[in-house]
C-alpha cells in the first residue's frame, strides 16, 4: 500500500475524533439546546468552534469514502479505529476528563484489534488485472 | 418496557448503520480507486462519478435513518447503555454483512480485529 493512502487512512482516524471534540466545544459554549428552540440549534452553526467541527467532519467523510473506494470495509472500520483512542486522550489531556483503568482497557484492545487487521490484506482479490501485492496474497488463496 | 423499547432502538440503529456501511462501501467499490480517478480525470469527474452511483444515495440515507434512531434510543435509555452497545454491535455486524453482501474475505486476523475492536469500543464507553 502507498504512502498515499496510508495518509487517508490516517485522516478517516483523525478528523474524525478531531470533529467530534471541537463540535463538543462549541456546542458546550452554546448551552442547553432543545427541540423547542430550533433556531438557535440552526444559528449554532455559526459558532467558529461547531462551523470547524463541521468542515473536519466533512473531510472525515471524504477520507472515508476515499479508502473504501481501494480497501475492504472489514479493513477500514478496524484500521481507522484507533480513532476511539485519540478521543479518549483528547478527553484526558485536551478537556482534562478522568480515563479510568476499564478505558485503558479498552484502549489496549482496539490497538491489538488494530494490530492485527493491518498485518492482512487489504482489498479481497477478484480480478487478475489490478491490485497490488498484498490484494494478490489473497487471491493466490482462492480456487 | 423503557428497556425493550431501548434495545429496539440499538437494533434499529445497528441495522441500519451497518446498510449504510455496506452500501457506501459498494458504491465506492463500484467508482473505483478514487486516488487513480483523481489523477487521470480530475476531482470533478470523481464527484460527478461518486454522486450517479445510486447505492450512494441508499447508504447516506441508511446512515441518516441510523443518526434519527441514535437520537430516539438516547431519549428512551441510558447514553452509556445505547451508543456503546450500538457502537460495538455494529462493528461485529458489518464483519458479519460485508461477507455475506460485499462477498469480503475475512481471514481469523479480521475477525479477531472485529471482536477485539468491539470489547474495546464498549470498555472505552463503559
Amino acid at each position: 500500500m502507498s504512502f498515499r493512502k496510508y495518509l487517508v487512512l490516517a485522516g478517516v482516524t483523525v478528523f474524525s475524533p478531531a470533529g467530534d471534540c471541537l463540535l463538543s466545544r462549541g456546542m458546550r459554549q452554546e448551552g442547553t439546546l432543545s427541540l423547542h428552540h430550533l433556531p438557535t440549534l440552526i444559528l449554532a452553526v455559526f459558532n467558529p468552534w461547531v462551523g470547524l467541527g463541521i468542515l473536519l467532519l466533512l473531510a472525515f467523510f471524504a477520507s472515508y469514502m476515499a479508502a473504501l473506494s481501494f480497501a475492504d470495509l472489514t479493513y477500514v472500520l478496524p484500521a481507522t479505529s484507533l480513532g476511539y483512542v485519540l478521543l479518549a486522550l483528547m478527553a484526558k489531556f485536551v478537556l482534562h476528563e478522568q480515563v479510568t483503568l476499564t478505558r485503558w482497557l479498552g484502549i489496549v484492545l482496539i490497538s491489538a484489534g488494530v494490530g492485527f487487521v493491518t498485518r492482512g490484506p487489504v482489498l479481497t482479490h477478484r480480478h487478475t488485472q489490478t491490485g497490488e501485492p498484498m490484494a494478490e496474497a489473497v487471491s493466490a488463496r482462492e480456487p | 418496557m423503557k428497556a425493550l423499547y431501548a434495545w429496539g432502538a440499538v437494533a434499529a440503529i445497528v441495522t441500519a448503520s451497518v446498510a449504510g456501511d455496506v452500501l457506501l462501501s459498494r458504491a465506492m467499490k463500484q467508482v473505483g480507486d478514487v486516488g487513480r480517478l483523481w489523477r487521470s480525470y480530475g476531482l470533478l469527474a470523481v464527484i460527478g462519478r461518486v454522486l450517479r452511483n445510486p447505492s450512494f444515495f441508499f447508504g447516506l440515507g441508511a446512515m441518516a435513518l441510523a443518526f434519527y434512531s441514535l437520537l430516539f434510543g438516547l431519549s428512551w435509555g441510558d447514553v452509556s447503555l445505547v451508543a456503546p452497545a450500538a457502537a460495538s454491535l455494529t462493528f461485529v455486524g458489518n464483519a458479519v454483512a460485508a461477507k455475506i453482501f460485499l462477498h469480503e474475505r475475512l481471514d481469523h486476523r479480521r475477525w479477531l480485529a472485529a471482536v477485539f475492536v468491539a470489547a474495546g469500543v464498549a470498555l472505552l464507553a463503559v
